[in-house]
């Protein structure tokens, strides 16, 4: 049976030897990734761990940062070295910028670092913009102000934001090609505090648009939250230091690699609703059994 | 000539270029992006960029990030 076909048996497209929809590719921006996890190349112990834990994690999509090359220091090793810039599409950031300036001057060098190494991700960025060092969290005004300036200049833009709806919606008005709010704090590993809002981003920024693409990035402690965001109906989850920084980040890198399939399909497969009262899932006509009275029940 | 590279002081022979400073700095050109004054100079424009007096260079390449 072919991929995705639905026999005249009803059997279902995520049958044995089929394909799952779950891992389906996620279109975002001109680029379509196999995987749903994009994984940052930040904190790790080293180099080839680093490169372990991406393949591992099953991601075709890495961020990267942009700092001064250490011109002093000919020993240092370059990331570059560890990567295979045929195989990632590399996603670089403006992580660390604190106005809409320098975060506009470093997606411009990230452009032109990736144009030279012929990388498809030259034509987008992470935008990040942050309003103080403590929470790490976003300044919404300057994010959306170079939000515009940047898409003026042609890039497409994928924005780190806080959980608020609205300045979801003002960043997608503004052009922004995907907005990526934060579950918690990034490097926090608190995961998606607040669902309620993510739920609202979903609903605000899909309205009238269901395949635009909203994905959960920050605060990722462990498979779980990548799961339970996946679960809420977002179309991907970035995450960094929930890998790098876990006691074992290999094995935590296959973990986010099932977890993000995982919620997907159940997303799509769509939960059971919540229930105050239990059901039975073995039935009660023909138990040998004594059964008690049956009670009155409440189900709201 | 003095100019800032990365925040440090350095002399540089009049009329240089960006290409010829990244020569000299031992970085590959592909690995790397390069300000003058907070000002982009895209690779095609290097080797016609000259550096003076007082400028601030910035020579950055990728690293881990997320």
């Amino acid at each position: 049976m072919a991929q995705g076909d639905v026999s005249s048996s009803g059997e279902h497209p995520a049958g044995a030897g089929s394909a799952c929809p779950a891992e389906a590719p996620l279109q975002l921006g001109q680029h379509s990734l196999k995987s749903r996890l994009i994984v940052g190349t930040g904190k790790y112990a080293n180099y080839a761990l680093m490169a372990q834990c991406l393949e591992a994690s099953g991601t075709d999509c890495i961020t990267v940062a942009v700092r001064r090359e250490r011109l002093y220091d000919a020993a240092g090793q370059n990331i570059l070295d560890f990567i295979d810039t045929k195989r990632y599409i590399l996603l670089p950031n403006t992580a660390g910028c604190f106005t809409a300036e320098d975060a506009v001057r470093v997606a411009r060098l990230g452009r032109e670092i990736l144009e030279g190494l012929e990388n498809p991700g030259a034509d987008w960025v992470k935008l990040e913009v942050l309003g103080d060092t403590k929470t790490l969290l976003p300044d919404p005004v300057a994010t959306l102000q170079a939000t515009e300036q940047l898409v003026a200049e042609g890039f497409r833009v994928l924005c780190y934001t806080s959980d608020d709806p609205i300045i979801a919606k003002r960043l997608k008005d503004a052009g922004a090609t995907s907005v990526m709010p934060a579950g918690s704090p990034i490097g926090s590993g608190q995961g998606v505090l607040n669902p309620n809002n993510i739920r609202l981003c979903l609903e605000y920024l899909k309205d009238g648009d269901p395949d635009y693409p909203v994905i959960v990035d920050a605060g990722v402690g462990t498979a779980s939250d990548v799961t339970a965001a996946m679960e809420l109906g977002v179309d991907g989850v970035l995450l960094n230091t929930g890998i790098a920084h876990a006691r074992d980040p290999l094995l935590m890198a296959h973990a986010m690699r099932q977890a993000i399939v995982a919620g997907r399909a159940a997303y799509l497969a769509g939960r059971i609703p919540k229930k105050l009262y239990a059901t039975a899932s073995s039935p009660i006509e023909g138990s040998i059994a004594w059964h008690p009275p049956e009670l009155e029940t409440h189900q709201r | 000539m003095r100019i800032l590279v990365n925040g440090e002081p350095k002399t540089v022979r009049p009329q240089a270029t960006v290409a010829d400073l990244l020569v000299e700095l031992k970085v590959s050109p592909q690995h790397v992006a390069v300000e003058i004054n907070r000002q982009l100079v895209p690779r095609r424009l290097h080797g016609e960029t000259r550096l003076a007096e007082g400028d601030e260079m910035e020579v950055v390449t990728l690293v881990g990030g997320g």
